[in-house]
């Protein structure tokens, strides 16, 4: 047991080391070794998420950009081309213009229009141009033709600035005109830089061609005139440029004012707030020529498209160029969202930083929580170490004291102030050795033995003990006349073997500590303690396996079974009561005959169960879990009542479990209480069995087959048998001196017992009335309390020789307590004569040193004469018996000083021990 | 009541006076210890007296010295004098070492702490029989 309890403390240190290095462990997680650098991460993440967040803001305006340009493209796309289409339609109509002006002027003849019927008609039609401020035809003429042409009109042919014409290959004099634009008739177009080169190239190309554009005459307005050629005659399907100019009558052209048309157009859209449009003339690309918009108005530059325009001339480029009035809005939407977005990030970032704070935290409380509890273990154990030290220290000076104190002469008082110390002295010593106790089961330094010995007289021991105890208590008690002193009695299963190997001295304390607390809260009614085998294969509830009684079997008052079980008080738990146990008694008497299973593995273990039954004041129900708990009573006014630390019980449970078993109770309140606890024991083999059992008071069996009959005023104690002879045995708890003699004098009894009655006091009771052993007085206390010695002398007969009268005396003295039957002699020689063969002496003294003939020299005249005896009788009768008859007197030295030398002496002669003589 | 009171003097004396011989008197035996102080009182008498007689004679004859302080240590033992018990084996350790004058020296403790155990005795052997013969 001991080793397997320095297992388990090994085991526990191993665990505290595992717990310690995953301690350390855990000590260096990532988290604690880069703990120094969590300021710079948390600002680290701080700032990448800012760079994050600004990349999100960017590419969302990026985006916002985009979109607004593709807007703008659109917008801009879709306002060409409307323009476009606005510019074509007029160009259209001046086409037809021309047209007409060709078929009614020239294929007719004589022609069909004149100034007025020109313009009437493009007075009428001016809807269809709302562009054009105004249309005229020009008719070409060669210098050649010059002079009838102006007698023709009546008016010679000017220039733009009104002076007549100077002399030029080719004129080309307006003769219709709108009437918006009479003012130009019979101006020389190609007077004009710009009409003319106008006019080259549209007779050139057949196509409407545009000029430059320049402030209108009439408005301030830009504008360009657009010029479209009239031909004579029809032309070849593929005209050639020569046959173009030859073909060439006259032009038609316009003036469209630009800038109206553009901003008819815009007025038209929708949005047109929102962006700016300029209108280019990029013919010569150095230089744009502005046709429409403010080239120094305020705008966003940084959104430009530009759109291509086709107004139908192959000569000249347009292009318009739009872009926001204003400079793009900031994104609320995105500012918003990104910031947000960063907010979270930074609330993420907190919320980690915040959680590794706290695991950092949590981790350091954690090492330093167990490096306090390291230190409070430790310091446990050395409390625990100093408690068991200090005790130990006190009790050998303790000890010393105790032995000293009535050591000298003292008056009467002082004996008795002394003798109360001493009886403090040893209660305290009790105490100390319990806390020792404690302190080596904590330490796991207990160690059980393992010595054979028999159950039933430590049983026996123990009730003896604690009779006297509750008879006093009783005695107390029942000077208030309400209550009974408990009664104490033992049952030991038959099963349970007589001897058995375990610790004994540790099993005595359980036992003993549970029948004082027992004794200690128990004031009437019953104490009862069962003894039987805890068998593995059966329940313990089956109450044929533990079917078994003192009365009818061989060892019939082996159990000391006191007085009267059934106390007429209800016991905490019902299953050990009187009741169930008398039902085993009949059921044993009923199958007594029948077979006994008898186990044979001698060395095998066995779980013995042990029940201490009372039906004391019980445990209250709310410290019966702390019960076994060291140094806890059920409350503090217990120990005031009943004394006592609470240690017992805690030291109970550890041996308990030491040896392998369990303890458990049941209690009830003011009912009792049931302790039952099992240990191992190993079955006792054969041969230790033999060595110990002379030790042992042995209860004869020489009742085996005799009847009693038991009276007793209670019921339930008297399924008796009948006396071959009577013979009555008064049992009785307290009876005075005189009274015994009254009792003896009526013939009423032939003794006494004195309850409780203990299994060997019964049985030298009825040895005494039976006449089976030497006469003696029962129930006195005996010498130091030895019965073993009782048992080993009684009616022996015992020689003591020594020529110190005084010594003799004393010796014998001593002898003759334990109920030997001495003879004294004064020399070596006297003692020869005693010791002639055939005799009778059990045992020989001998003192060493005397006068005339010492010990050594007695002791070889006897052993000389022995040895005689002993080969006659062998030759003789060597098959007389099994007993080896061997004559041999042990004669045992007696002297002051026993030395090695005088040891050995008396061994060389012969002799069979040594006594040191007092 | 006198009778009772020296009753119980006598119990008391001789509780402080013997450890355990007064456990060996009973019923059978009521006059044990009172024989037994007789007989160690002759005892010791006489071997005192002859061992000062060893002393006295020249030269000292120690294995006789040692002898007789045997006798006379076994007799003190055997009523349980501690004291004159000790001083015996004081005596015969110088005797072993036939130091005469430690012997003697030695023997003078004998004989104080007897004289003081003798005066003792003698005072209970008189209450005694003086409780025997009120009784």
């Amino acid at each position: 047991m001991g080793l397997k309890l320095q297992q388990s403390h090994h085991h526990q240190s191993v665990a505290v080391k595992g717990n310690e290095q995953m301690g350390t462990k855990r000590g260096y997680t990532f988290i604690q070794s880069n703990r120094d650098w969590l300021p710079k991460l948390i600002l680290l993440w701080v700032m990448v998420m800012g760079f994050i967040s600004t990349w999100i803001y960017k590419k969302m305006d990026a985006d916002n950009n985009v979109r607004r340009e593709e807007v703008l493209s659109s917008m801009c796309d879709q306002r060409a081309r409307m323009l476009q289409d606005q510019f074509s339609v007029s160009v259209n109509h001046v086409h037809a213009l021309a047209l007409l002006v060709a078929t009614f002027h020239y294929y007719k003849n004589p022609s069909a229009i004149d100034q007025e019927t020109f313009a009437e008609y493009t007075a009428r039609a001016a809807f269809e141009r709302p562009l054009l401020s105004g249309v005229a035809y020009a008719e070409t003429v060669v210098h050649s033709g010059r002079e009838k042409f102006e007698k023709q009109h009546g008016w010679t042919i000017k220039t733009m600035q009104r002076e007549p014409s100077r002399l030029r290959d080719e004129y080309a004099p307006v003769i219709f005109s709108q009437e918006t634009i009479s003012y130009i008739e019979s101006l020389d177009m190609m007077s004009g830089e710009e009409d003319r080169e106008n006019i080259v190239r549209a007779r050139a190309t057949g196509k409407a061609v545009l000029t430059s554009p320049f402030r209108l005459l009439g408005s301030h307005h830009l504008g360009v005139v657009l010029t479209f050629p009239v031909y004579k005659s029809k032309l070849p399907p593929k005209p050639t440029m020569e046959e173009r100019i030859v073909a060439t009558a006259g032009y038609l052209g316009g003036a469209i004012d630009v800038e109206s048309l553009v901003e008819n157009l815009l007025g038209q859209l929708a949005g047109n707030q929102a962006i700016l449009v300029n209108v280019y003339d990029i013919t010569n690309s150095s230089d744009p020529l502005v046709m429409y918009g403010h080239q120094n108005q305020d705008g966003d530059w940084a959104v430009v498209h530009e759109s291509k325009l086709d107004f139908g001339d192959p000569f000249r480029k347009h292009q318009m160029i739009c872009r926001y009035h204003q400079k793009a809005p900031t994104s609320w939407t995105a500012l918003t969202n990104v910031f947000l977005f960063f907010v979270i990030c930074l609330l993420v970032g907190y919320i980690l930083y915040g959680a590794v704070i706290h695991i950092v935290k949590v981790e350091d409380d954690f090492r330093e929580m167990q490096e306090l509890k390291v230190r409070a273990e430790a310091a446990d154990v050395a409390k625990s170490q100093f408690l068991g030290t200090v005790s130990h220290e006190i009790r050998t000076p303790m000890n010393g004291m105790l032995a000293l104190l009535l050591d000298t002469d003292l008056s009467s008082t002082q004996r008795g102030y002394a003798q109360t110390a001493q009886v403090c002295g040893k209660a305290l010593i009790t105490l100390i050795n319990e806390v020792i106790d404690r302190a080596k089961i904590e330490a796991g330094k207990l160690e059980l033995e393992t010595v054979p010995f028999n159950i039933r007289s430590i049983f026996d021991n123990v009730l003896s003990l604690f009779s006297e105890k509750s008879r006093n208590k009783g005695v107390e008690v029942s000077r208030d006349k309400t209550n009974r002193k408990p009664s104490l009695a033992v049952f030991v299963s038959d099963k349970v073997p007589e001897m058995v190997m375990g610790d004994l001295g540790r099993f005595r304390q359980i036992i003993t500590n549970l029948v004082g607390n027992s004794v200690k809260f128990t004031e009437r009614g019953h104490i009862f303690v069962k003894v039987h085998l805890a068998e593995s294969t059966q329940p313990v509830a089956d109450t044929k396996v533990e079917t078994c009684l003192n009365g009818g079997s061989d060892e019939g008052l082996l159990i000391s079974s006191a007085c009267q079980f059934k106390t007429g008080y209800e016991a905490a738990d019902e299953r050990n009561s009187w009741d169930s146990f008398r039902h085993l008694v009949v059921d044993e008497e009923l199958r007594y005959d029948a077979p006994i299973n008898t186990i044979d593995e001698a060395s095998r273990g066995f779980t013995l169960m042990v029940s201490v039954e009372d039906t004391g004041i019980g445990i209250p129900l709310i410290v019966q879990d702390r019960v076994f708990t060291p140094f806890m009573q059920a409350d503090s006014s217990t120990s005031r009542n009943y004394g006592g630390t609470g240690i017992g019980l805690s030291i109970t449970k550890c041996l308990v479990e030491l040896m392998g078993g369990h303890i458990s109770f049941i209690s009830r309140p003011q009912v009792g209480s049931t302790f039952s606890f099992t240990t191992v024991f190993k079955r006792c083999n054969k041969a230790s069995y033999n060595d110990t059992k002379k030790s042992i008071v042995e209860l004869p069996s020489g009742f085996k087959g005799l009847k009693a009959i038991v009276v007793d005023g209670k019921p339930g104690k008297q399924n008796g048998h009948l006396f071959k002879l009577p013979k009555v045995i008064l049992l009785a708890k307290n009876i005075t001196n005189v009274e015994l003699e009254k009792a003896k004098a009526a013939g009423f009894a032939d003794t006494v017992i004195m309850k409780p009655m203990r299994a060997s006091m019964a049985v030298a009771c009825l040895q005494q009335v039976l006449g089976i052993g030497k006469k003696r007085q029962a129930g006195k206390d005996m010498l130091n309390g030895s019965p073993v010695l009782q048992g080993l002398l009684c009616g022996k007969k015992i020689l003591v020789v020594d020529d110190n009268m005084a010594h003799q005396r004393v010796f014998a003295g001593a002898l003759k307590k334990f109920g030997a039957a001495v003879e004294c002699r004064e020399s070596g020689k006297a003692a020869l004569k005693l010791l002639q063969l055939p005799c009778c002496f059990y045992a020989c003294f001998m003192d060493i040193q005397m006068p005339e003939m010492d010990g050594f020299e007695a002791t070889h005249p006897i052993r000389m004469m022995e040895s005689k005896a002993n080969e006659q009788m062998n030759g003789g009768m060597d098959e007389d018996s099994g007993r080896k008859g061997e004559w041999h007197v042990p004669i045992l030295a007696m002297t002051a000083d026993v030395i090695h030398a005088t040891y050995d002496a008396g061994l060389k002669c012969r002799m069979d021990g040594c006594v040191e003589a007092l | 009541m006198d009778r009772n009171r020296l009753h119980n003097q006598v119990a008391s004396m001789r509780r402080s006076l013997f450890d355990q011989l007064e456990e060996l008197q009973d019923d059978t035996n009521p006059n044990f210890v009172q024989e037994v102080v007789t007989l160690f009182y002759n005892d010791s008498t006489r071997l005192i007296q002859n061992i000062e007689q060893a002393l006295n004679s020249r030269p000292i004859d120690f294995c006789k010295l040692d002898d007789y302080m045997h006798q006379f240590k076994g007799s003190s033992s055997s009523i349980g004098a501690k004291k004159v018990t000790n001083e015996c084996t004081a005596f015969r350790e110088y005797c072993n070492a036939e130091n005469a004058e430690g012997c003697i020296r030695s023997f003078q403790q004998v004989k104080q702490e007897h004289a003081i155990l003798k005066r003792k005795l003698e005072v209970y052997l008189q209450t005694v029989r003086q409780a025997s013969q009120t009784a």
